[in-house]
């Protein structure tokens, strides 16, 4: 399978900030590809790259094959996207705004443009819309609009930007069969989100950044793959502790959490054993303690800063970088790398961790636009 | 693209509302010089209105020289400051780019699209001007003659096509204005900051004009060659400060244009 986005090494410096820090995400071709973290982490500016709106500090950027933002031109007509909130012209409906966004680039052909237009209004529930101007719509319609705009190519690759804002738990089922169903189809589909039900609902792989960083990058099924310990009801609680000694591991009530990696053989025993089994499954981490566990609280929180790991003396002038702090704070790595160094040893992975000498009147991290 | 930025111009209500309050205030001015007939004395107030009263076929002209110092520039200044700013102010800027559009391109296309507006502004003053001037004041037939302001005469088809280089002089003035705001409008995501920047442009260059300190400067500030069309209705046309006049346009329009270019294609959208 060819990749569809691959980064290398990408980082987008905004002054002493840094908002992207070395990320190299790989998309491969027929994905549902979950792309996660908290507020400020980086996300926006991350699809921002991918779509040639801003230009990296450094790194390469690669879209179905073809490198951001020099060849765009050539390759980005093929992709739909929604960045952030929709956005159309007010006074205008919501036909025309679609066919001038089409006229305004290659790729987009006059005589097929009305009929291209009609399906995708269609496909995201807006075929009757008929002449009202955009400023007429409800936040949810416009919200179909942009996905409707982002689909009017037939893209092979879907970047969307928290497609389902804005839409009642019927619109939200609605995109998500839509985006299964393009899918089916042979489209790409990356979805930037922090609704990790979502994510998990279609996703079948994640990548997590945190401050800026790429912190974990694995399919949906590993990460969500058995802990090893089974969870159970019993009306016959106390029978079960006395048979299970030694392998629980926990009890709440007739909950309980067993360490056994085969549910099936345990099942059976207990049943073996005259105990009544209400409820039993393999246990497994939700796709949110996986996300928590790899991620700090997002920057819209302004707590104290929280220095890097195994950093003795915070070095200040570092720790101004906020998400650089890792690195470039890190007063016990030798001659801190530069920035620009190619050359400098790769950062840790693990995120500074939270309330680790913590350093009152030093903000977080600004928060990104 | 070119295509699409025009259909935006003249879709949008706005574009026709500007264009409309900036004819409104010749036609004031006219019925009022009609109704009271009292034209201001040769030598002072706006250029010939104290000819028009005696022939309306130069109220065209004289309509040109009110709306140029305030009016039109302003409505320029609007128009091309809000370009680029007002679509990341609306936020479609992103997705113009996405499409892709190209940087270059959609600066191209909005460049066009001021002068069109420009253009539209001056052709909709003079023609209103030339039918309420007629209307009001009534022309001399066909082959008469019309005092020029230096004093010797115009055939009627002299002036009407000094009247024609009138319209483009004083539309190829605007380019400076227009270009100070298209570049402003590269640097904010606000159209109002963008136009008032460059209105800010126009006061301190009108300013400086009436100001004798300031005498160095004059040959390069924006506005000292506006009214310089006035020149075309001599006889013979005085060409010197027309000439200059286009040359210091051309300059603001490259040097202004560049650095917009240079702005805008190296631009992080955040908008």
């Amino acid at each position: 399978m060819t990749a569809v986005i691959r980064t290398r090494e990408l980082t987008k410096r905004f002054g002493s900030l840094t908002a992207v820090d070395s990320v190299d995400l790989d998309v491969p071709a027929g994905d549902v590809y979950g792309f996660l973290g908290p507020n400020g982490s980086g996300k926006t500016t991350t699809v921002r790259m991918l779509l040639g709106l801003v230009l990296p500090t450094s790194g390469t950027v690669e879209v179905l094959g073809e490198p951001i933002p020099r060849r765009a031109r050539r390759v980005l007509h093929r992709v739909g996207a929604l960045v952030e909130s929709p956005a159309a012209y007010g006074h205008l409906p919501g036909r025309t705004n679609l066919a001038l966004l089409d006229a305004a680039g290659p790729g987009g052909d006059r005589r097929t443009r009305r009929r291209r237009i009609d399906e995708a209004l269609e496909q995201v529930g807006l075929a009757g819309i008929g002449r009202r101007p955009v400023k007429a719509y409800s936040l949810g319609m416009r919200q179909r609009l942009g996905i409707a705009a982002a689909l009017i190519r037939q893209p092979e690759l879907l970047i969307l930007d928290e497609p389902t804002n804005g839409l009642d738990p019927q619109g939200i089922h609605e995109v998500r069969d839509l985006l299964l169903r393009l899918n089916a189809a042979g489209t790409t589909v990356f979805l930037s989100s922090h609704l990790l039900a979502e994510v998990e609902l279609l996703c079948r792989r994640v990548g997590v950044v945190d401050r800026g960083r790429l912190v974990l990058q694995d399919s949906l099924a590993a990460l969500r793959a058995p802990t090893g310990r089974v969870v159970l009801r019993t009306p016959d609680p106390e029978w079960a502790v006395s048979l299970l000694d030694g392998e629980l591991g926990g009890r709440s009530g007739d909950r309980l959490v067993v360490r056994a990696s085969d549910p099936a053989a345990l099942n059976a025993r207990l049943v073996g054993h005259g105990i009544r089994i209400s409820e039993l499954a393999e246990e497994r981490r939700t796709l949110e303690e996986v996300v928590l566990a790899a991620t700090s609280a997002g920057t819209d929180r302004v707590d104290g800063w929280a220095a890097g790991p195994g950093t003795a003396e915070p070095d200040r002038a570092g720790a101004g970088g906020g998400v650089a702090a890792g690195p470039a704070a890190g007063a016990g790595a030798p001659g801190p790398p530069g920035p620009d160094s190619p050359a400098g040893s790769p950062p840790p992975r693990r995120p500074p961790a939270r309330g680790e000498q913590p350093e009152p009147g030093e903000p977080r991290r600004e928060g990104e636009t | 693209m070119i295509g699409v930025e025009l259909r935006k111009l003249l879709r949008r209500p706005r574009t026709w509302i500007v264009i409309a309050l900036i004819d409104a205030l010749p036609t004031l001015v006219a019925v009022l010089l009609a109704i009271t007939d009292l034209a201001p004395r040769p030598g002072t107030g706006p250029a010939f209105l104290s000819a028009v009263l005696s022939n309306g076929v130069l109220f065209p002209a004289a309509a040109l020289a009110i709306v140029l110092p305030l009016f039109l520039p302003v409505s320029v200044a609007i128009i091309a400051g809000d370009s680029i700013a007002g679509e990341a102010q609306a936020g479609t800027l992103r997705y113009l780019l996405a499409r892709p559009a190209g940087r270059t391109r959609l600066l191209a296309a909005k460049l066009v699209a001021v002068l069109v507006f420009v253009a539209l502004a001056v052709v909709v003053v003079t023609v209103t001007a030339y039918f309420v001037g007629t209307g009001l004041f009534g022309a001399q037939p066909l082959g008469g003659s019309i005092v020029s302001v230096s004093g010797a005469t115009l055939t009627v088809q002299e002036a009407v096509l000094r009247t024609l280089l009138a319209m483009a002089y004083v539309a190829f003035s605007m380019l400076g204005v227009a270009a100070v705001a298209l570049f402003l409008s590269t640097v904010t995501d606000s159209p109002l900051a963008a136009a008032m920047g460059a209105l800010a442009f126009l006061v301190t260059s009108s300013l400086l004009l009436t100001l004798d300190a300031a005498g160095a400067l004059k040959p390069y500030l924006p506005t000292r060659y506006w009214l310089a069309f006035v020149d075309l209705f001599r006889q013979p046309i005085l060409w010197r400060d027309l000439v200059r006049g286009v040359g210091l346009q051309a300059v603001y329009l490259l040097v202004l244009l560049g650095a917009a270019w240079a702005n805008f294609t190296t631009k992080d959208i955040k908008s």
